[in-house]
């Protein structure tokens, strides 16, 4: 799946982004969807603090499409929550869209998420008695918008998934395959600035899996920002820049080729 | 979000969890249910107090004169009731005084009752009815109307002829599948005419007003109905108007305080009964009932509140991720809160309306077995209503609340 003949987007260089996330206080351009500049996360557990992240310095242009890499405990979790406006730092600065949303209160970050992000996360986390139609209005119903504009809104994110014979059955009705690709409608539903993967290959076998792979892949040919979070070197293989994290803070960001050619034994013993 | 799409959803989670929601519903059913039945009731004795009970036994503008009051409902106190009994009374001679003090278009009547056996040779045993020998406007004042046959004339009135009117439970008694005018019926051994059949007037209580037999007061059943046969129960007066009742009563008053030989600092030893002194007492009387009428209920709504509140509070926990989703989806902490206040507030109500349908239900159940009048009174309804939201919403505070202060990171984690 890596031989793919389209047109890659053109990735930001390490110069670029160094630029960008050094500069404190400064607005990004409104090429820059996420600038973080050296985010802290610290809980207190107990007395104790745990620092899950330790100044996380990250940039990424509008279209690229970022894997963050790294093993459980390295804070990709609590970065992602960050990035997803669920969460927000203990300290530095997040900037959404050239907007600093790392000091906004609750809802203003709802408003953010409702807007901005379109989460798929690895257990689907769709509403179980709400038809796929439903749950693909979902976000648009916090948005506001008309019932019947929602209606047509919604029919029609998933098509863009291929799923328009499947819009009236239940999440139980469907195979996991689809339920994820309800899930990717639901976070399409509303134009976001970057679709928000958490392992959603976590829960399908390598086929579907590879089917799952494939629709982010034309998103990201059609100039949908992706970040997939992902502790699986093979997943992470199928974006075009990975990021890893290790205990808090960037062990490397580099292009998928360099990332493909050191791992490529692992990657290789997972495929076949 | 949008109210009406609280309410649909809120409506899904009661059609998706009906036992559930039929449990919720419960406490607040049976509230509303009591308060509208027993509200029902208290405002259909009510009612039939004031337009059919108290016109029947005194009439419009009108009052009685009597040695006691004969409506004594509540208590009276042991040594008022011994102050009654030691009272004089009235005679006829005390009739013609009073009649001859009354302003020009002002009715009155005489009336002596009691119970007694009546029997024809038509029927089997003597039967007891309502016996009153009358004298007077007596029809005119009580609105009876003469069906068949025909009233009393003045002669007859004045010869005490035995003859007499009587009421429709007296006809099906005693000439079962006859007409009774002409025929005869018998009372302390005497045989009367019967030359009329009264309108039918209903029941209260399980108290039948058509079981009734009208002689002439001069008729020789007044032997029967009193020790004395010139004691006159009492004297009834209409004035024209409700303007005329307090200077008629003065009059009548001062004629019986003459005839009794009081003086002025004693107090009357008789009676000057009103539709209102009557009516004063039930509604003394209807306060409590419509009070207990609510109060009861209230105990059932507060459970209800306290049903409702917990099983929001599991409907919070059971759909923790729910409210997980909905938030990184976009929902605002408002959208949460209403959505668990929306859907307290619709089960409630749900559980109200049925609290209605069945409360009127049982209001006419009661009315129909039972003597007891039932009329549902509309703002029985609205309270009903507002009731059931208001628990709803007050006992859905806490819970939604709580939803909408979930942390999204941990409620998406919860399994």
């Amino acid at each position: 799946m890596s031989d793919t003949t389209h047109a890659e987007a053109p990735l930001s260089t390490t110069a670029e982004r160094q630029a960008v996330t050094s500069q404190a206080g400064v607005t990004p351009s409104r090429d820059w969807v996420i600038v973080t500049r050296g985010i802290k996360r610290e809980y207190d557990m107990g007395g104790e603090i745990v620092r899950a992240l330790r100044g996380v310095d990250v940039a990424i242009r509008r279209n690229e499409y970022v894997a963050i890499m790294g093993p459980s405990g390295s804070g990709k979790s609590t970065l992602m929550n960050i990035v997803g406006c669920l969460d927000t730092p203990t300290g530095g600065e997040y900037w959404l869209n050239g907007t600093l949303v790392s000091s906004m209160k609750d809802d203003e970050l709802a408003r953010i998420r409702n807007k901005e992000i379109g989460f798929v996360f690895q257990t689907f986390n769709l509403l179980p008695r709400a038809t796929a139609l439903h749950n693909v209005e979902l976000p648009l119903v916090y948005a506001g918008m008309s019932a019947k504009q929602r209606r047509e809104t919604a029919a029609y994110a998933l098509e863009r998934v291929q799923l328009t014979s499947r819009m009236h059955h239940k999440p139980n009705e469907l195979s996991g395959g689809q339920r994820q690709r309800v899930a990717i409608a639901r976070a399409l539903v509303n134009n976001p600035s970057i679709l928000l993967a958490d392992e959603p290959t976590g829960n399908l076998d390598s086929t579907t899996s590879a089917e799952i792979m494939k629709v982010f892949e034309e998103l990201a040919d059609q100039g949908q920002t992706v970040i997939m979070v992902t502790h699986e070197a093979d997943i992470a293989a199928h974006a075009r820049r990975v990021v890893a994290l290790h205990d808090g803070q960037v062990s490397s960001d580099t292009r998928r080729e360099h990332f493909v050619r050191e791992n490529e034994q692992i990657i290789a013993a997972k495929q076949h | 979000m949008l109210f009406i799409e609280s309410i649909r959803l809120a409506l899904a989670t009661i059609r998706a969890q009906k036992l559930k929601s039929f449990f919720t519903l419960l406490g607040v059913c049976i509230g509303v249910m009591f308060l509208i039945a027993v509200v029902s009731i208290v405002e259909g004795m009510g009612r039939y107090m004031e337009q059919d009970l108290i016109g029947k036994l005194i009439g419009v503008n009108s009052f009685e004169l009597r040695h006691r009051p004969n409506i004594n409902m509540g208590d009276v106190d042991p040594s008022v009731w011994e102050s009654y009994r030691r009272r004089p009374r009235l005679y006829h001679d005390d009739v013609a005084p009073v009649v001859e003090a009354l302003p020009a278009g002002t009715r009155w009547a005489v009336v002596s009752d009691n119970t007694l056996p009546v029997s024809s040779r038509y029927s089997g045993g003597p039967r007891n009815a309502q016996i009153s020998a009358i004298e007077g406007d007596f029809f005119a004042i009580r609105k009876f109307v003469v069906t068949e046959g025909r009233e009393f004339t003045p002669q007859e009135l004045e010869m005490g002829t035995p003859v007499v009117i009587v009421g429709p439970d007296v006809v099906k008694r005693l000439f079962p599948g006859l007409n009774p005018i002409g025929r005869e019926l018998r009372m302390g051994g005497l045989p009367y005419t019967v030359i009329g059949v009264l309108e039918t007037q209903g029941s209260a209580f399980g108290l039948s007003f058509d079981n009734q037999v009208f002689a002439p007061w001069q008729s020789p059943v007044r032997r029967q109905l009193n020790v004395v046969p010139s004691i006159v129960d009492a004297v009834i007066i209409q004035v024209p108007s409700a303007a005329q009742m307090t200077e008629t009563q003065e009059r009548v008053r001062q004629v019986m305080r003459v005839r009794h030989k009081l003086r002025p600092a004693q107090p009357d030893n008789f009676s000057l009964q009103t539709s209102e002194s009557a009516l004063a007492f039930w509604n003394k009387l209807k306060r409590y009932l419509v009070l207990a009428g609510i109060a009861l209920p209230a105990i059932g709504l507060v459970v209800g509140a306290i049903v409702i509140m917990n099983i929001m509070l599991v409907a919070v926990a059971e759909r923790t991720r729910e409210i997980g989703i909905r938030k990184a989806l976009g929902a605002r902490r408002a959208d949460i809160l209403s959505q668990f206040l929306v859907e307290a507030a619709t089960l409630s109500t749900v559980g109200a309306a049925f609290g209605i349908a069945l409360g009127v239900g049982l209001a006419k159940l009661i009315a129909a077995v039972s003597p007891l009048p039932a009329s549902v009174a509309p703002w029985s309804v609205v309270v009903g209503v507002a009731l059931g939201a208001g628990v709803g919403i007050l006992s859905g505070v806490y819970p939604a609340s709580r939803a909408s202060m979930l942390d999204p990171i941990a409620a998406l984690r919860q399994e």
